[in-house]
């Protein structure tokens, strides 16, 4: 069992930093997920975490043992990938039996154990298909299985989810959840989509150009963005860009043209900075009254039917958009007043580029 | 209906320029004479030793060459799966004898390799008392083959290869096999039907070797393969029944050779499933 995996990582590419001193310490049993939009980084660290690339500096520490050193093989890790990356000459069984064949385990060890393996995913009986015969969902229980198997001291995932259809999805999110729980594995999860981070996760770490933006449980990071680029990846998609007022402990007062917001401050904010306040389209609702305080008013541009909520778009006064879902249908042209709550509003310091 | 008449310009095709002359071909080398069908030419062909001898040269000049051929490709070619630097100027200089010609390349193997070739004068310069024979002979031939194969066959494999899913190398490694094991029980069997076929043609090339056996080899001898004797039938005896036959009889020792590579491909292969290769993902 493991207790500690401890890592400083920076990958080069020519002149290209794809990661950049990227360092976590990840505890025994923890599930930790490396979050971010393609291109952060988050698949080469995985990568060079299985040792299939080399770092360019920094070193790997399981247990305070340095393995960087190490070949893939001789990790003991095991390893899901995007494409599922089954071995289509070799049937569900031999695929699951790899590792221990490998390992010299005799033929007679092997079928009891491919047999654990296979109804631990809830395939029992499917040792003699091929790879081919298999559905996506049924290829990527087999994967798990076979990088199980080994019983790894770390289990890394690449995008396991991202090939499969939306249901299938949530499906495989709770069996994996239910694996790393059952089976008290350490495991270190890839992925763009914040869902997937959020369900899954003890801790987030948010990659942006091989640099941790904010690391953390998944609350703080869904509610607590610390950066622009953290809260529209958590969707906070309507963002104003506004002047601090006064900041008083968590409580940040922005003001802009015509309109005086109150919200989160995550990060300090000094009165007269330049910030922007950012709120999710799903918190926006409609306001009591047309005035008061955290209240703008607009007319509705454009609205799309979600089944249980309508999706809007208001215009501004200011000429801006807001987004919102609202319970009751509204009409298209209608003026219309909707209220921030303080509560779901978060003020940020504002950064160039960063959206 | 519709579908026969839409059939018909390559049905057309197909008779008037594969089974017209492969037909006439067989039909004129049972045809002695033009008196009647024997098997007098094929008689004739076997029970002379200096005719039948031909398909032994040729053997020893296509088997050990596609022998060597195919596991060289292998070998360069899945040292580069992963690309390297310079693959387009290796690959660029490589398709160079295949764009030149054989009697280009045939040319330049003996400005090279031959007795006052550039080898052979570099050798004198370092003192070398012996100097090696490499053209207008066997080794010539073997040279040959090599220089226009191989670059046919890497090429072929180098596609195969790198058209393999590098997650499945990836996957195994971290799952414990070391280059070999991931050889052995991943790589070689998605690549062995690429090598069945390339070996295959690289061996019908082989086969049926002729403008290099003349340049580079020693025609009347050593390396007088089955083509030139079919050759010489046709147009220094002008005997084209005799000359077809020696030519039917080559293409049966070249289907032969494809057969025995299939059979080794599926026994190698083991499971029927398995010959889907690379394909199915």
């Amino acid at each position: 069992m493991v207790t500690s995996l401890a890592f400083r990582l920076t990958k080069r590419f020519g002149a290209k930093i794809v990661l950049d001193d990227l360092a976590l310490e990840v505890r025994g049993r923890e599930f930790v997920t490396f979050l971010g939009p393609s291109g952060c980084g988050k698949s080469t660290a995985l990568n060079l975490l299985a040792g299939l690339l080399p770092p360019t500096a920094g070193e790997i520490r399981l247990d305070g043992v340095r393995i960087d050193g190490l070949p893939p093989e001789r990790r003991g890790f095991g390893m899901v990938f995007q494409n599922y990356a089954l071995f289509p000459h070799l049937t569900v069984g031999a695929n699951v039996a790899f590792g221990l064949a490998v390992r010299g385990l005799a033929k007679a060890e092997l079928a009891p154990r491919v047999r654990r393996m296979l109804e631990l995913v809830r395939l029992a009986g499917l040792e003699d298909r091929y790879p081919g015969q298999l559905s996506g969902g049924q290829q990527q229980r087999v994967a798990i299985a076979r990088a199980l198997a080994v019983e790894p001291r770390l289990l890394l995932l690449d995008e396991p989810l991202s090939n499969l259809d939306a249901k299938l999805r949530l499906e495989m999110r709770g069996e994996i959840k239910r694996l790393h729980a059952e089976l008290g594995l350490t495991s270190i999860y890839v992925t763009h989509d914040q869902t997937e981070a959020l369900s899954l996760s003890d801790r987030i770490v948010v990659l942006r150009d091989g640099r941790v933006v904010q690391a953390g449980p998944p609350a703080e990071i869904h509610d607590r963005p610390r950066t622009l680029f953290v809260a529209d990846f958590m969707g906070y998609r309507n963002a104003f860009p506004v002047t601090v007022s006064s900041a008083e402990g968590d409580t940040v007062v922005g003001h802009a043209r015509d309109v005086t917001l109150r919200g989160l401050g995550v990060v300090a904010l000094a009165p007269g900075t330049a910030a922007v306040a950012v709120v999710r389209p799903e918190d926006v609702e409609v306001a009591p009254e047309p005035a008061g305080a955290n209240v703008v008013r607009g007319t509705v541009r454009f609205t799309e039917y979600l089944g249980r909520e309508h999706g809007v778009e208001v215009v501004l006064g200011t000429g801006q958009t807001l987004m919102a879902r609202l319970p009751r249908p509204v009409t298209v042209g209608s003026a219309l007043a909707l209220r921030l709550p303080p509560e779901r509003v978060v003020i940020l310091p504002a950064e160039d580029g960063a959206r | 209906m519709r579908l026969a008449v839409l059939l018909l310009p390559s049905v057309a095709y197909l008779l008037v320029m594969f089974v017209f002359p492969f037909a006439y071909g067989v039909l004129l080398s049972l045809a002695p004479g033009a008196r009647g069908l024997s098997l007098a030419n094929y008689l004739a062909f076997f029970l002379d030793p200096w005719q039948a001898r031909t398909i032994w040269v040729t053997a020893s000049i296509a088997v050990p060459n596609t022998v060597v051929t195919v596991l060289l490709a292998l070998i360069v070619a899945y040292s580069m799966r992963r690309g390297i630097r310079g693959e387009r100027t290796i690959t660029a200089a490589l398709v160079l004898p295949i764009a030149l010609g054989t009697v280009l390349v045939a040319e330049g193997i003996n400005g090279f390799y031959g007795p006052k070739g550039w080898l052979n004068q570099a050798l004198v310069g370092l003192g070398v008392p012996e100097l090696p024979r490499l053209t207008h002979n066997y080794t010539g031939v073997m040279i040959a083959l090599f220089v226009q194969h191989f670059p046919f066959c890497f090429l072929m494999l180098l596609g195969y290869i790198s058209g393999i899913d590098p997650a499945l190398e990836a996957s195994a490694r971290v799952l414990g096999a070391g280059a070999w094991a991931v050889f052995r029980r991943v790589m070689w069997p998605l690549i062995a039907p690429g090598v069945a076929i390339a070996g295959a043609l690289v061996f019908v090339m082989n086969f049926g070797v002729f403008p290099s056996a003349v340049l580079v080899g020693q025609p009347a001898g050593a390396t007088r393969t089955i083509a030139i004797a079919a050759y010489q039938q046709a147009f220094e005896h002008s005997d084209m029944s005799m000359a077809s036959a020696i030519a039917v009889v080559m293409g049966g020792c070249q289907l032969a050779g494809l057969a025995l590579i299939l059979v080794l491909r599926r026994r190698m292969a083991g499971t029927g499933v398995a010959t889907m290769g690379a394909g199915k993902r």
